[in-house]
């Protein structure tokens, strides 16, 4: 399907951009989003036209219609299900899932968790504002538990969702996260879950400006960061702070949060942080601030049997068989009979 | 051999009929394999509960699988069986008032315990008191003779018991003269691994044939000769087989790969069984985790240029509902099978409906125009299967197809066709191009109406699609009123317009006059035998069978302007007879029947008859 014939000019950002009219509400942490994507595209080094952006609905899910690749923007909850016919029928494509809290974890919850379990090789980054915003200011399967919405005059009953946790419970092979407004590290993961053989999945914080304006402010605001998020690497310990002074420990499965040179604690209590370890993963995942710094970054990045090449394999073992394909052997089946 | 008087016959129909746990599918299809290559015509009519296994010897947990066979074409599996082989009290009570009088009762006298009896709702033993006197009953102490028939493999006693159903099956074979050799090639193959149960099996289907040579229960037995069918190569095989196999044959002859996207569901699954096994022509099976992703994983294989079919039955095509509005919407090409079974919600999983009909032509949200087509016999299912494709890719749309239970499980010899006659599928993809146009995904055909099929990958074409009203021309978003309207016509003009595609109904029988009966789907069988043998009985009556029931053929309203009376027999409340109804303005009559069960000729022949003879007193 690759078309390699037309001189592989170098596309820039601006060939990413489509003819349309952006509409969401100015100040939305959406468009710090596809400015990223448009950005890292060039970057990845597959043609234009093999490069497809499939969403559900919702606010994020408008999002293909501001690509200039291929877009198909599907129905509620779906679009992980498209991406799937889509990537067995064609391997070759590089195919992204754009999908939001309440598509992707409400409505399309069953997708999410069997496309993840799945391993096609698509990537899928949800949009988490923790709300509803198309349909106007619901409460939405990320949201914290009493938080007052249009549907939720006196508090949500409901315990929400964490989509990393989910996503490493579901047996994802790659599960990052990052924050729409830090662009730099972004478009690092971007290009990580992008580079990622098998299903990769990234939650983005996003703000919703219009019915859930701040909700990350506390800790992802640029001025904040540094002290109350973590970035993850693998292999690294993990420390966070202006100067890197604090850092996490391990007692048992309990993590706390220390300052080194504090209480007798050196560099070398600190964790090492391990992107292959799910269980770590989880942990890691579990941290919320104001007790511990918001983790952001690569939490699992495993190696596993990706589905369409699997199928692709069994296909190819049928057709090595003697016999294989006669259609008209298959027609005729095992017993016929001879009418004169 | 010992002599037997020999007797000739056109057409026999037996019932084998048992608990769930004995084998009795097992045992009617291999009679019809046999009776098969022996070159009878056969129908086939498997009727089983939809609990694996209901409780032993109770009523619910009954199964029974029927078959007709004979010297001349039919097309129905027998409306009342001539021969009812009863393995336990439970069948015998169930199936009993089929069987006419005089007809042949076999019965396994081992299973009439007590206990058995009692399940079976019965006071006293229907074997002593007399209650049978009005059949040739056979009594067959099966249990007993089979397992000192296979005493010799030395098979643990409950495994032999098992073996019944093929000393059973020996039975019934010598009373119709029928070879062993395939059935005992097949029960080779079959246990291939477990020597000693093959052996086992085979030592009951011997055992059962030679007591009944030897004992001589039967004072005649009786020889049904070869049917004259068209000269070719014939296989039996039921609808669902066909349906796959015509799937595979789609993808054959566009050159294309098939996807099928499916989620398991009773009477669907064997054709995603099918399809799986047939990986050597690069099909694409793809077990979904649900109804909505099977068929979103279909639309999307298809956006990516494959040949995408979604298989399920009704309960999973009214999951897939809103999906089916998203193919319309992005006028992708897609399959759609439905294997109708008893509705609503969970309904009768196993039994045999028409009642979706509605749901296909008009169960979706908005204008959402998909044409639908059904299958009339299990083998036609292969045929269904091919138009349906050739017209999704043709025009750019989903198609839907209905078959149901009793087609899906329902064998007829059919003849292999040679892929020569088979119709042309033609896959165009859009090409790729370099002008730095911008690629119009709605610019269409100003005649049919289709757009072009671009695929992701080729170069030039990027574009967006989805579910949101899309502009005449360049397919982005538009809210505009005229617009709309605008599409939603044409959706409606594209799907009408496929009628030039279509072939005029041909009606069998007299060209116009008092009566015709005018059937769809799976009835075609039971309407077919019912009218030559009325009209054999020199009552005029036409027939004729709807393939495509959205569009309707071109000719269709001057074909019923030609009859005074219309009878459409369905087996739902009168589906098709209110689509025509409304789309013909004249009454049309009905006979229906929503039992889970298919026609019989002559409730068929009754109603005809009675529609005529009120005519008579009336005028
Ligand atoms: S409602 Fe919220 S999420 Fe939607 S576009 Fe506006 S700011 Fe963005």
């Amino acid at each position: 399907m690759n078309t390699a014939t037309a001189t592989p000019t170098k596309l820039t950002r601006k060939d990413f951009a489509s003819d349309q009219e952006v509409r969401w509400c100015p100040g939305c942490g959406n468009y710090s989003i596809l400015s990223q994507v448009q950005k890292v595209m060039p970057e990845l080094g597959y043609p234009k036209e093999d490069i497809v952006f499939i969403s559900g609905i919702g606010c994020s899910s408008r999002f293909p219609y501001y690509m200039a690749t291929y877009g198909f923007h599907g129905i509620h909850g779906r679009a992980i299900t498209l991406a799937t016919g889509l990537k067995i029928a064609n391997p070759n494509l590089s195919v992204w899932v754009i999908t939001g809290d309440g598509d992707g974890l409400s409505i399309g919850g069953n997708h999410f968790l069997h496309g993840l379990r799945r391993n096609l090789d698509i990537n899928i980054i949800l949009f988490n504002n923790r709300i509803y915003g198309l349909t106007k200011g619901q409460y939405s399967p990320t949201s914290e538990f009493g938080k007052r919405t249009k549907s939720s005059p006196q508090g949500t009953i409901e315990h929400p969702i964490r989509p990393v946790r989910a996503a490493i419970a579901a047996e994802a092979t790659w599960v990052g996260r990052s924050v729409d407004a830090d662009a730099k590290h972004l478009a690092k993961m971007l290009k990580l879950m992008a580079r990622h053989d098998g299903v990769s999945f990234l939650e983005v914080f996003q703000n919703c400006i219009i019915f859930n304006d701040k909700a990350f402010e506390a800790f992802a605001a640029k001025k904040v960061r540094d002290e109350r998020m973590i970035y993850l690497e693998d292999g690294e310990p993990l420390r966070f702070g202006k100067d890197r002074e604090w850092g996490l420990t391990l007692d048992g499965l309990t993590p706390h949060k220390v300052r080194i040179g504090e209480n007798g604690v050196t560099e070398d209590d600190i964790l090492v942080y391990d992107a292959k370890n799910p269980s770590m993963a989880y942990l890691l995942a579990n941290l919320e601030y104001p007790e511990f710094p918001v983790p952001v970054g690569v939490f699992l990045d495993v190696q596993r049997d990706i589905y369409e090449q699997s199928l692709q394999a069994q296909i190819d073992e049928a057709k090595s068989k003697p016999g294989a394909g006669d259609i008209n052997a298959l027609l005729a089946g095992p017993n016929t009979w001879t009418v004169d | 051999m010992s002599e037997h008087k020999v007797a000739e016959l056109d057409s026999v129909t037996i019932r084998f009929a048992g608990d769930s746990g004995d084998g009795m599918q097992l045992t009617g299809s291999r009679f019809t394999d046999t009776a098969a290559l022996v070159g009878n015509d056969i129908a086939t009519f498997p009727d089983y509960p939809a609990e694996i296994r209901a409780p032993a010897g109770s009523l619910a947990g009954v199964s029974g699988f029927q078959i007709q066979f004979s010297s001349h074409d039919i097309h129905t599996p027998g409306d009342r069986p001539d021969v009812l082989v009863a393995m336990n009290p439970a069948a015998l009570k169930v199936n009993l008032k089929d069987l006419p009088e005089g007809g042949i009762l076999v019965v396994n006298e081992n299973s009439f315990t007590k206990g058995n009896l009692r399940l079976a709702h019965y006071e006293s033993n229907p074997l002593e008191d007399g209650s049978l006197s009005g059949y040739r009953l056979i009594r067959v102490p099966m249990t007993d003779l089979t397992v000192k028939a296979v005493e010799e493999t030395g098979v643990q006693r409950k495994l032999a018991e098992r073996c019944k159903n093929f000393f059973a099956l020996g039975v019934v074979f010598f009373l119709f003269e029928r070879p062993l050799d395939t059935t005992i090639k097949w029960i080779e193959d079959k246990f291939g691994g477990k020597p000693e149960i093959a052996q086992a099996n085979i030592l009951a289907l011997k055992a059962g044939f030679n007591f009944a040579d030897t004992i001589e229960v039967f004072q005649t037995i009786y020889e049904v000769k070869k049917a004259k069918l068209p000269a070719g190569t014939y296989r039996s095989l039921n609808g669902n087989e066909a349906m796959a196999l015509g799937v595979i044959a789609a993808g054959v002859k566009a050159g294309r790969p098939i996807f099928y996207g499916s989620y398991p569901i009773t009477p669907a699954s064997d054709i995603l069984h099918e399809l799986a096994r047939h990986k050597d022509f690069g099909v694409k099976t793809f077990q979904a985790e649900d109804e909505i992703a099977a068929v979103g994983a279909s639309i999307g294989a298809s956006y990516g240029g494959a040949l995408a079919v979604t298989g399920t039955s009704g309960p999973g095509v009214a999951l897939k509902t809103e999906a089916l509005g998203l193919a319309v919407m992005t006028e992708l090409p897609l399959l759609i099978i439905n294997v109708q079974r008893g509705g609503p919600s969970t309904g009768l999983p196993t039994k045999t409906e028409q009642a979706d009909l509605f749901q296909a032509v008009l169960g979706r949200n908005g204008e959402s125009p998909i044409p639908v087509l059904a299958a009339a016999t299990p083998g036609d299912c292969f045929y269904v299967a091919i138009e349906g494709m050739r017209l999704a890719v043709k025009y750019m749309t989903p198609v839907l197809v209905l078959s149901d239970g009793y087609l899906a499980n329902g064998a007829e010899p059919w003849r292999v066709p040679d892929l020569s006659e088979l119709p042309e599928i033609e896959v165009k993809y859009a090409e790729p191009r370099d002008d730095g146009e911008e690629f119009k995904p709605y610019d269409r055909d100003p005649e049919t109406l289709i757009r072009p099929w671009a695929i992701p990958g080729t170069r030039g074409l990027e574009h967006h699609i989805g579910g949101l009203e899309k502009d005449k021309l360049t397919g982005n978003v538009s809210y505009d009123p005229d617009n709309h309207e605008y599409m939603v016509k044409l959706r409606a003009r594209k799907v009408a317009g496929m009628v030039r595609d279509i072939p005029d109904l041909e009606v069998s029988g007299p060209q116009e006059g008092e009566l015709l009966i005018l059937g769809w789907g799976s009835t075609a069988g039971a309407i077919i035998s019912a009218s030559e043998r009325l009209r054999a009985q020199k009552i005029p009556v036409a027939n004729a069978h709807l393939r495509y029931l959205n569009p309707f053929p071109a000719n269709l309203g001057e074909v019923l302007g030609r009859y005074e009376k219309v009878l459409v027999p369905e087996m739902n409340l009168g589906q098709l007879r209110k689509l025509l109804q409304a789309e013909f303005l004249r009454p049309i009559l009905g006979l229906n029947k929503v039992k889970g069960q298919p026609f019989k000729v002559e409730e068929i022949m009754d109603q005809a008859r009675a529609i005529l003879e009120q005519r008579t007193v009336a005028g």
